[in-house]
């Protein structure tokens, strides 16, 4: 009895040594990709700023202020103000924490779906691949943006509608790569060795296919954040995601289209925003597959 | 060729039925009954009785299924709640500014991109390598809609060029809606094209070309470059879902007369039976886009068309 404690201990301990070597690895060949590590730099600031972003804020991005609206960039109001006198600085701050928590979630989901989706298909495979392949042609036979529209128009406007409809349309492509990944690795022999000893399929799944497919998933998750920021975005602009007195980056281009002419500040900073942080996410995600999956690089 | 086309238009028809149905559904989707959705907020109980009658409500799902199917394939696609009008005609009337867009988008998209990423590829890993892949990165991050607005304030407002929206100055109201239309499949074109490239110089028969002695020159232009662009067309297709989606947001920031900005206007005053028609325009449209470009892919790959 107590040897066989002694091997499980020892078995974790190899295990967890041979993760942090995995991840050492990995760090090693990331530092040298440049434009990814600053990326990834930009990307934990936007996420001080998801968490503490309002103790930081110079005012409140809420307050209106209607002896100084529309005033362009200047101290102490380094972006401008908006046309109910609210600062802009402090409305793209704020509105960092809504575009990273719908577009992080709405990916989460359809990546969790997807992910679980793709592992069935290609571990199965048979009827259930097909079945599945055929729904996600279904889904892909929709232009993304235009099937998010059509789940918004019937659930109503609003953020939740859209974290739906983006996690909706991304499960297709998620189950797709995750299942030629398990095809891929369903044929490595420590699989074939696991079946072998009796494990059971469920046990094959989730602890040896799973892990397998785990940086395919992370390169896919990060590049697909930067569509879904871009996606949701996009229907807030169109008036189907957030409220437009929210200080949603994508509903502040909106509002403020309509004074392009005279305070063009009020469109440009939160749009930089927009542009950079879908930026840092790409060339993120293109370093992460670079050294995680490079047989896919060029 | 002809027995390919004909096999590949057969396969597309389950997929054409399951999407109409889906579409049908839609619906039945929205929360909330759709005869009184059609009979109007202050319609009497009697109203809405004949609203679903009209509706055809109280057949099985599959006899309303076929019966919209049936008037489908002879265009008939209702009337609008809003207006009143045939979605059909609301639908003719603006398909004009709507292909034109698109069409010129692509264009510009294809021609540009694939320049980029010829030069790419020919400057692997060098300063034009760098710059390309930049400028391809940046397009496929950057909010079209912010794209528009910029281009509205630099040459609208302060050059004066070009006019910031509609479509009453004939070429001239095209080009930055599809500038800002175009830039993103711009860059994924670049993008792709480069790969492709760089995949096909490492080919053998390349390697053959250049013990031959033939110059780089001849190599890419005359032998590389054929083989490589014939995966981005079918990539260039798999994108134009992305320029349809697109051209909703743009057609909204240029006040654009066409269909993206109908399926606004109609989600906004739920009307449904013109939102429904459009899902389904746009998504007919996507799927017979790709199907021209397997044709099209099958011509110039004949390997294809006999698997």
């Amino acid at each position: 009895m107590e040897n066989k404690y002694v091997e499980m201990d020892l078995n974790e301990e190899i295990n967890s040594d041979k993760t942090e070597n995995r991840f050492l690895e990995f760090w090693k060949l990331f530092r040298r990709k440049k434009p990814a590590l600053y990326s990834l730099y930009f990307i934990l600031l936007l996420l001080v700023l998801v968490v503490a972003g309002q103790y930081i804020t110079p005012f409140d991005h809420s307050e209106p202020n209607y002896s100084n609206i529309l005033s362009s960039p200047s101290w102490p109001h380094v972006f401008g103000t908006d046309e109910y006198g609210r600062d802009v600085l402090s409305r793209v701050i704020a509105g960092t924490k809504i575009a990273l928590t719908v577009s992080i979630s709405a990916v989460l989901i359809g990546a969790i779906a997807g992910t679980i989706l793709g592992l069935v298909s290609g571990f199965f495979g048979k009827w259930i691949d097909k079945a599945i392949m055929r729904f996600c042609d279904i889904l892909f036979a929709f232009p993304d943006l235009i099937l998010a529209i059509g789940i918004v128009a019937i659930l109503g406007p609003g953020l939740q509608n859209v974290i739906i409809a983006i996690a909706f349309f991304s499960v297709p492509s998620f189950a797709r790569i995750v299942r030629s990944s398990t095809l891929e690795v369903k044929e490595l022999l420590f699989v074939e060795s696991a079946k072998s000893m009796g494990a059971s399929k469920r046990r094959i799944v989730f602890k040896h296919i799973f892990p397998e497919t785990i940086p395919v998933i992370i390169v896919y998750f990060t590049m697909n954040v930067g569509t879904a920021i871009l996606s949701a975005a996009s229907l807030s602009f169109l008036g189907l995601g957030a409220e437009l007195s929210s200080p949603d980056w994508g509903a502040m281009l909106s509002m403020g289209r309509d004074y392009i002419g005279t305070s063009f500040h009020i469109v440009f900073f939160p749009g930089l925003m927009i542009f950079l942080t879908v930026l840092a996410f790409n060339i993120l995600g293109d370093g992460l597959r670079d050294v995680l999956d490079p047989k896919t690089r060029d | 060729m002809l027995q390919f086309t004909i096999k590949r238009l057969l396969s597309l028809l389950p997929l054409l039925l399951v999407v109409s149905f889906v579409v049908f559904m839609f619906i039945h989707f929205i929360p909330g009954d759709p005869a009184r959705l059609m009979a109007g907020q202050d319609a009497s109980l009697e109203e809405i009785e004949d609203a679903r009658n009209a509706l055809g409500l109280n057949d099985p799902i599959l006899v309303q299924y076929t019966t919209y199917l049936s008037s489908l394939l002879q265009l008939e696609l209702g009337e609008s709640y809003r207006s009143g009008i045939p979605v059909i005609d609301l639908i003719s009337d603006r398909i004009g500014p709507s292909l034109i867009l698109t069409f010129l988008s692509i264009l510009w998209a294809l021609v540009i991109g694939i320049l980029i990423g010829i030069i790419s590829a020919v400057f692997r890993d060098k300063l034009p390598d760098r710059l390309g892949m930049l400028t391809a990165v940046s397009g496929i991050s950057l909010p079209n809609f912010w794209l528009g607005l910029v281009c509205i304030q630099i040459f609208s407002v302060q050059l004066g060029w070009l006019p910031t929206g509609g479509v009453n100055d004939g070429l001239k109201s095209y080009i930055l809606p599809s500038f800002a239309l175009g830039a993103g499949i711009m860059a994924m074109i670049a993008r792709f094209t480069r790969s492709s490239l760089v995949q096909t110089l490492k080919q053998d028969y390349i390697r053959t070309g250049r013990s031959k002695g033939l110059s780089s020159q001849s190599i890419i232009y005359g032998h590389a470059l054929k083989n490589s662009l014939i995966p981005v067309i079918t990539v260039a297709g798999l994108q134009f879902g992305f320029l349809l989606g697109g051209s909703v947001v743009v057609e909204t920031v240029f006040s654009f007369p066409g269909l993206g900005q109908l399926l606004i206007d109609s989600i906004s005053y739920r009307d449904y039976p013109v939102v429904q028609a459009l899902i389904l325009f746009f998504s007919v449209q996507f799927i017979l886009v790709n199907l021209f470009v397997d044709i099209l892919y099958s011509l110039f790959n004949p390997k294809i068309r006999y698997d």
